[in-house]
Parts: structure tokens; C-alpha cells; sequence
């Protein structure tokens, strides 16, 4: 593997545990956007502020890490990407501040109608974030970016089927994450109908992600055709490997096996991501920019592989101590 | 190959609106400096109050740390998100600069990424584990956030230091070659930008929490705890002061050798001159300085420790190489230099008494100069910004890219920024009210008691 591949796939590892990471919190956002009224909802909104207080801020980080090594590495890509769909981004960055900043506040407060500002604000950026980002991704996959910059068209470029359905792929998905996550948060903590409603909010969620996926496959054999020769191709086993454990999820959670549901929910969303990377692969942005062209020179690429090799030496053992510590203690 | 040339050609042919852009930018790295200040600042003060509240089990220093800490979470989430929003305009507006030289100075933000990782996986420890793990253990979660904040202030102005020194790559026929990111990040500017840096943050958090406890005291709450807030992070401050001046005369040297046009307009220094004066505030206008003191030979002085050397001024370059506003970065870095002037005498102040009679002035004109001094100390912290970032123009790279080439050349840009100026009104108050609410809510008793610090929650 050339070391230009060797940093995509390092970004495309950071996009996937952004998706499963960071993916789960804004659907944790989603669920408490349909949370009910302020008093039946209070259970599930504590819930989802007890799961995802303490790790939503390194989650986050993978969004950052994702940006800053695909400038570094691939600044060509990075150019043309961000400078075409400068709107949904833009949308996206507003998401992005107002989540994580209600999310602050409603911790704070007391009031009961300031919690249910701040709560309303936390929960329809978490929604519109994931979309704007996910319609974004979309405007790639459907060759809609041309290199250059500013070369690509600035509304049209993501507001055509395949992006849109993309962003909302990424919602459903967001949310399918967040309830399969919560349903075995909520079972440590003891709460048997809090478990009851996560699961069948996951059962849906995932059933939901299922069909928006398939249905996603047929558009794009209208609207992107090299994709979608590429996911029927050598995409096809990671196309199969995801839909595979997703019926297994489905499984599991009918069954209620939370915890190992957790594995495979995650499996089937991060087959689908590399599915997409290899139906692509090498190509980055249509017409001829590829992985080779666009990359860095290489004595860069060299360094942020280094770099990046001895920070995972402290991030590593940090990051699983986090997880643990949190998902170990009880109702706290 | 889109290499700097071509940006140039793409940019000329399509409406670009840097004007927009510009503002946008300048925005919200303003306000997110800001909360990065303190995300450098605050996790220090806090450890080291929690420090002393376990070594000396005093309760006044231990309801300290929590509340801080509280605080701590707020701002940090804030500004962590502001700072997201920065490098997603890096390339939305900037996508010229990017796309061109991200390889160049990307490695430092790639450093930095790790950084933060580290600073918010231990915030998460350290704020939600305050009352599960051992005293001992929680207090040392503490350090790898105080150390990644300031290592992150390092990457993130190595990034900005090679805006100002560009080193480290080759360019021909207007590609790119090379390019040797090290020595990108390690440029010219580098340490006395940083260390610059790093001290304005430390600063700006102890005036800063200094002042919310000086406005607490001229209200008539003189108790221990009080005291505490205000003498713990005013001494820090005080110290880092004198540090930070021979600091700054550090980094005017820097410029004077590396970016001779940004001298002259902090200057305001017209034609270059040898024995050249040291101008006080006064106006530019009409290509001449108006109105400012003059202290002869001085600037020769200052900036090449002889009187008779020769200092470039602005007619060494041609007219649409010079910054275009000259009083702006004149003035910023006059209030700058006199503000850290100021901070300097409030500490001297403090210095004097604590020597003189073991306690700080009893005069409530101590207590007004201390609430005013957070202000001060940002105001410089931003004026210092401004003088650096204005200073430049008209270049997004120092002699390499125009800010003109290197805009993000799509229609609409301007709307962005009318939607960011927006937000973060909204969000200035709310931020503001949020943590007054807090502190109105659950007021600090006349004697805290052991209960007091028990029972106050941090999340
Ligand atoms: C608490 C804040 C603070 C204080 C008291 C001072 N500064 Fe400062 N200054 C900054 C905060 C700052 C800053 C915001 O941190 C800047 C902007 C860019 C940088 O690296 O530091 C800065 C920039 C900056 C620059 C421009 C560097 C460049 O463009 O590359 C110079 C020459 C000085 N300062 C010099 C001084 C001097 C001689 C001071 C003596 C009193 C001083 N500063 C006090
Ligand atoms: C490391 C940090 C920083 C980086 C990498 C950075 C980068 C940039 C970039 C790319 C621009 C646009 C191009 C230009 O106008 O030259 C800019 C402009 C600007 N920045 Fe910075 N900046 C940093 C810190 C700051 C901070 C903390 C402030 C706070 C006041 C600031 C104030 C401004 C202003 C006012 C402008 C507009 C200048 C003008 O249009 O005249 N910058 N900066
Ligand atoms: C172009 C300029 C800048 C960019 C692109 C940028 C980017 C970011 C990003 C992405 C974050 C979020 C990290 C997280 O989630 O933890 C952040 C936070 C932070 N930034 Fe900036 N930043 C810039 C300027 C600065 C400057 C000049 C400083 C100098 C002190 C700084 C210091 C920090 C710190 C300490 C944090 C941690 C969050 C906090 O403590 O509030 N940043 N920044």
C-alpha cells in the first residue's frame, strides 16, 4: 500500500469512528428531540445526558482529527470539497456550535423553560448536523465535486437526490446507533421501561436505515453510476458483510442481547462506509483527481504518519480508560 | 494542477468577496481566542486549587476548585465548538490557501488534533470522575488537560507563525516542491509568537477570574473564600506580567527582521530612516503620521539596539504591497504595549503592599483596578491579534499568497458571515447569562461549611 493510501485509509478510519462515535451522540439528540413533554420525556433526556456528558467533547474531536489530516495530506481534496459545498458545511459548523453549546447550557440551568430552549436547540442541531454533513459526503460519492476551487456549482452540487438521501441516511443512521448505544446504557441503569422504549426505537430505527439504504442503491444507479458499479463490484462483500449484520442486529436486539448488538449495529454502519471507500477507491473527486494526485508531498505524509503513530500511543490507553470508567460505574 | 498561479486567474475571473470573507474570520477567531484563553488558562488555576484545597483540607480552596470547575465545563464546550467552526471556515473560505499550502503548515494542526483528544478525554475524566476516582488519582487526570491546552496554543500558533515567516517549502512555475513541514512549523516566528501566546492566555484567565472576585469584593463580600479568588490567579498573573513584556520586545525584534512593512506600520514610520524615532499614538493619514510623541532615535533602539540604525519604512515596498490601515495596527500595538504597561504597575502595586504589610492594598481603588484588569488583559490579548493579522495585509502569506488569491471564490460567501455574526450575538449572551445564572442560583455561603463543598455538583 503507497503511504498516500495508507493516510486515506487513516482518514477513512477517523470518518468511521466519527460515525460511530460521534454518529451516536447526535442520535442520542434525535431521541430527545422526541422525547414527549418535558415531564414524560425527563427520564429519557437524563439518560441521554448521563451517556453521553462525558465523552461527546472526544467524540467530537474525530471531527477535527478528519479535518485537519485530510488539508495536511490531501489539500487538493480538502480545496475543492470545502470551497464547493461551502453551504452545507457552512450549515453544518452552525450545527455543530449549537448543539455542543446548548448541550452545556441545559446542564446547567434550572429553569424549566430555559432547559426546554436549550433542549429544543440541542436536539434540532442534532439533527440538521448529520444531514448537512452526510448531504455533503453524497455530493462526493455522486462525482458532483470537480476538482478545483470553487470549480463545482454551489447549491446544485448537494441538492439532488443522492446527497439528500445520503443526509438523511446519515440521520436514520445517527439515530439507529443512538438507540442501540442507550437501550444497554439504560438496562446498567436499571430502568426496565426506559429499556423497552430504546429497544423498540432501535428495532424501528434500524428497520428505517435498512429500507433509506436500500433505497439509496436505487437512485444511484440513476444519478451516480460509478458508484454504483463499484458497490456492485468490489464493494459488493462489504455491501453484503453490512446488510448481513444488520438483520443480525435486528436479531439480537429482539432477543435482547444489548451488549453484543452494540458490535454489530456498529459493524454493519462501518461496512457501509468501506464499502464506499472501495467502490471508489482510487478515484477522490470526479473527473481525474485521484488518491496519488491529490496527495501531499511525500516527506508530509511521512511526518503526520509519525506524528500520528506516537500520539496513538497516549490516545489509545486515555480513550479506553474513558470509555471504561463510564460504562463500568453504575447511575451516578 | 491548481498550483498558486492558476488561483490567482480563477480568482480575477470570478467575483470573490474577501471583504466578507475577511470579516468572517476575523470574527470568530476573535471570539474563539477568547475561550481558548481560558481552555489554556482555567485548567491550571483549578488544579492547583484542588491541590491546595487536599494538602491543606481548607474549604474555602476546595469549593474553589469545583466551582471553577464547573465553570471550566461551560467554557470548554464552547470553545471547543468555536474552534470547530474555524477549521471548517479554513477551508470554506480560505480554500485557495488550503488547497495550496494545507500541506505546508497542515502538520502542526495534525499535532494539534492529538492534542486535543487528549484535553477532552481528560476534561471528561476529570469534570464527571470528581467524586468516583481517589482525591490523588483526580487531581493528576488534571495535568494532561493543563499540558495538551498549552501544546495546542503551540501547534495552533506555529500555524499562524508561518503565515507571518514562511519557511520550509520551494515554489517554481508556481508549483509547490520541497515541501519540509518541519521546518514549516519550526519558522523564524515561531517561538516568540508562541510563547507570546501562551503567556497573553495565562494572563487573560488570571486577571480575567481575578476581576469576577475584586467586582464580588467592592460588593461587600470579603470573606476568605473571596479573598482567595482574587489573590490565587492576581499573583499568577502579576508574576507572568514582566515575563510577558521582555517577551513581547522578544517578538517586535522578531518582526523587525523578518517582516520589516508590519514594523512600519506598528510604527507608523513612513520612509525609512536611519535613526529612526519612537512614535507614540497619533493618526496616519495622508501617508504621514499625525500627532504622536516622538522619542528621538528610540525605535532604532528598540528594534536594533543601536541608535543609528536604519529602519525600513513603508516606502521600501510598493504601494499596493503596504497594509492598508495603518492607524488600525499603529494604534492596536500602542494600546497593547501600554496595557501590558499598566498590568505591570497593578502587579508592582500588589507586589509593594504584600512586601510592605503581608496582605493586599486595603483601598477599594485596588479592588477597581483588579475588576477592570480581565478586561484590560483581553483587550490586549485582542489588540495584540490585531496588530499581527492587520499588519499582514495585504497578504494571506507573508510575500507568497495574497489574501485577494486566496479567497474561496464562490458566490454567497457574504451570507455566511451575516449568519455567523448572528449566532454568536445570540450566543455571547446566552454564554454570559448562563454563567451568572450559575452563580446566582447556587450562591457561595458567608462560611462554607464541608456540606457546602460536598454537595456542590460539577455536572
Ligand atoms: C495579555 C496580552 C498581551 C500583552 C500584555 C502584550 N501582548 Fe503583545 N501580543 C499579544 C498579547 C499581549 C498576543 C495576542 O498574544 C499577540 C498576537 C500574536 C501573537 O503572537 O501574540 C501579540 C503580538 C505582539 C507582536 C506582534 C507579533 C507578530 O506580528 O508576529 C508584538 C511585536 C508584541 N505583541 C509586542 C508586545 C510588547 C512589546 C508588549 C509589552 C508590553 C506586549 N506585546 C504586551
Ligand atoms: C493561530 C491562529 C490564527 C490563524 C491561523 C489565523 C489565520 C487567519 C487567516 C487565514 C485570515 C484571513 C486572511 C487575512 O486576512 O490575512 C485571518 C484574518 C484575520 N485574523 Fe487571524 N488567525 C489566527 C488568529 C487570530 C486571532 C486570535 C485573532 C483575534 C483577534 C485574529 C484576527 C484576525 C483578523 C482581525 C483578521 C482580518 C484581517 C483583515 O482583514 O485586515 N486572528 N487570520
Ligand atoms: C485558525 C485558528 C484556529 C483554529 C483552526 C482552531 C481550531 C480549534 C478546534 C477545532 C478546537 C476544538 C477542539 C476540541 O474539540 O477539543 C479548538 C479548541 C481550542 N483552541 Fe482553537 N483554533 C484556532 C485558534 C486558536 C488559537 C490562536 C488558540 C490559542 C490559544 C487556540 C486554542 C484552543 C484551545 C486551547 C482549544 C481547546 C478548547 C478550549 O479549551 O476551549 N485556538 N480550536
Amino acid at each position: 500500500m503507497s503511504l498516500a493510501t495508507t493516510m486515506a485509509a487513516v482518514i477513512w478510519a477517523g470518518v468511521t469512528c466519527y460515525a460511530l462515535f460521534g454518529g451516536a451522540d447526535f442520535g442520542a439528540g434525535f431521541w430527545d428531540l422526541l422525547a414527549g413533554g418535558a415531564r414524560r420525556g425527563a427520564a429519557q433526556r437524563r439518560l441521554i445526558e448521563h451517556s453521553i456528558g462525558p465523552v461527546w467533547e472526544a467524540n467530537h474531536v474525530w471531527l477535527i482529527f478528519v479535518l485537519v489530516i485530510m488539508w495536511t495530506c490531501f489539500p487538493k481534496l480538502f480545496g475543492a470539497v470545502s470551497s464547493t459545498l461551502w453551504v452545507p458545511l457552512t450549515l453544518a459548523a452552525f450545527g455543530v456550535i449549537v448543539r455542543g453549546s446548548a448541550f452545556a447550557f441545559r446542564k446547567t440551568v434550572t429553569a424549566t423553560w430555559q432547559r426546554r430552549v436549550f433542549g429544543a436547540a440541542f436536539a434540532a442541531s442534532s439533527v440538521i448536523t448529520p444531514f448537512f454533513l452526510g448531504a455533503a459526503a453524497g455530493a462526493v460519492a455522486a462525482g458532483r465535486v470537480p476538482p478545483g476551487v470553487g470549480a463545482g456549482r454551489p447549491v446544485a452540487s448537494w441538492w439532488s437526490p443522492v446527497p439528500v438521501m445520503t443526509g438523511i441516511l446519515a440521520v436514520v443512521v445517527c439515530a439507529y446507533l443512538a438507540a442501540v448505544y442507550l437501550t444497554a446504557d439504560a438496562r446498567r441503569g436499571g430502568d426496565m421501561t426506559l429499556v423497552g422504549q430504546f429497544r423498540w426505537r432501535a428495532l424501528a430505527a434500524g428497520v428505517a436505515a435498512g429500507a433509506v439504504a436500500a433505497g439509496g442503491l436505487l437512485f444511484l444507479h440513476q444519478d451516480a453510476a460509478a458508484l454504483y458499479h463499484g458497490l456492485i463490484h468490489r464493494g459488493l462483500p462489504l455491501v453484503i458483510l453490512s446488510a448481513v449484520a444488520g438483520v443480525v442486529s435486528l436479531g439480537l436486539l429482539y432477543r435482547r442481547a444489548f451488549l453484543t448488538v452494540r458490535l454489530s449495529a456498529a459493524l454493519a454502519v462501518a461496512a457501509v462506509l468501506w464499502a464506499w471507500a472501495a467502490a471508489q477507491y482510487p478515484r477522490l473527486l470526479d473527473p481525474g483527481l485521484t488518491i496519488g494526485q491529490a496527495a501531499a508531498d511525500r516527506p508530509v505524509l511521512l511526518a503526520t504518519l509519525v506524528s500520528l503513530g506516537a500520539g496513538a500511543v497516549l490516545l489509545a490507553p486515555s480513550l479506553a480508560w474513558l470509555y471504561i470508567l463510564f460504562q463500568r460505574s453504575a447511575s451516578g | 494542477m491548481w498550483s498558486a498561479g492558476s488561483a490567482v486567474i480563477l480568482a480575477a475571473g470570478r467575483v470573490a468577496d474577501p471583504v466578507a470573507a475577511r470579516s468572517q474570520m476575523g470574527f470568530s477567531l476573535a471570539w474563539h481566542i477568547i475561550l481558548a484563553c481560558f481552555g489554556v488558562g482555567l485548567p491550571g488555576l483549578v488544579i492547583f486549587v484542588e491541590w491546595r484545597g487536599q494538602r491543606t483540607g481548607d474549604v474555602a480552596y476546595r469549593l474553589l476548585a469545583r466551582r471553577w470547575a464547573k465553570v471550566l465545563g461551560v467554557l470548554f464546550a464552547v470553545g471547543a465548538v468555536s474552534g470547530t467552526i474555524l477549521s471548517i471556515e479554513l477551508g470554506v473560505l480560505w480554500s485557495g490557501l488550503m488547497s495550496n499550502y494545507g500541506q505546508v503548515i497542515g502538520l502542526p494542526f495534525a499535532i494539534e488534533g492529538i492534542a486535543f483528544f487528549i484535553e477532552a478525554i481528560f476534561l471528561g475524566i476529570y469534570l464527571y470522575g470528581w467524586d468516583r476516582l481517589p482525591p490523588r488519582v483526580h487531581l493528576l487526570t488534571g495535568l494532561p488537560i493543563f499540558a495538551a491546552g498549552v501544546a495546542s496554543a503551540f501547534f495552533v500558533v506555529c500555524a499562524n507563525a508561518w503565515m507571518n515567516t514562511p519557511t520550509g517549502f520551494t515554489i517554481s512555475h508556481g508549483r509547490i516542491s520541497h515541501v519540509d513541514p518541519w521546518s514549516a512549523m519550526f519558522n523564524p516566528a515561531t517561538w516568540p509568537e508562541t510563547v507570546h501566546m501562551i503567556l497573553a492566555a495565562l494572563m487573560v484567565t488570571g486577571f480575567g477570574v481575578a476581576s469576577v472576585y475584586a467586582v464580588a469584593m467592592l460588593r461587600g463580600k470579603r470573606d476568605r473564600y473571596h479573598r482567595l479568588g482574587l489573590l490565587v490567579p492576581l499573583t499568577g498573573a502579576a508574576i507572568l506580567t514582566p515575563v510577558q513584556i521582555v517577551v513581547g520586545d522578544w517578538a517586535a525584534r522578531m518582526v523587525a527582521s523578518y517582516q520589516p512593512t508590519k514594523l512600519a506600520a506598528m510604527e507608523g514610520l513612513t520612509r525609512t530612516t536611519k535613526g529612526a524615532p519612537e512614535s507614540l499614538f497619533g493618526y496616519f493619514s495622508n501617508g504621514r503620521l499625525h500627532g504622536a510623541i516622538r522619542i528621538p532615535y528610540g525605535l532604532s533602539l528598540l528594534a536594533r539596539l543601536n541608535p543609528h540604525a536604519t529602519i525600513e519604512g513603508l516606502d521600501a515596498v510598493p504601494a499596493s504591497d503596504r497594509p492598508p490601515l495603518v492607524t488600525v495596527v499603529h494604534l492596536s500595538f500602542d494600546l497593547m504595549v501600554s496595557i501590558g504597561f499598566g498590568l505591570l504597575a497593578l502587579g508592582a502595586w500588589l507586589a509593594w503592599s504584600w512586601w510592605r504589610r503581608r496582605e493586599p492594598p486595603k483601598t477599594r481603588w485596588f479592588l477597581r483596578a483588579v475588576a477592570i484588569s480581565g478586561i484590560a488583559a483581553v483587550a490586549a490579548m485582542e489588540l495584540g491579534w490585531i496588530t499581527t493579522e492587520v499588519g499582514r495585509q495585504p497578504w494571506i502569506v507573508y510575500h507568497v499568497l495574497r489574501v485577494a488569491d486566496a479567497v474561496n471564490p464562490e458566490p454567497g460567501i457574504q451570507y455566511g458571515f451575516y449568519a455567523v455574526m448572528a449566532i454568536y450575538a445570540i450566543l455571547t449572551v446566552t454564554t454570559i447569562a448562563v454563567l451568572r445564572q450559575f452563580t446566582r442560583a447556587s450562591p457561595v455561603p458567608l462560611a462554607p461549611q464541608e456540606r457546602d463543598v460536598q454537595e456542590y455538583k460539577i455536572t
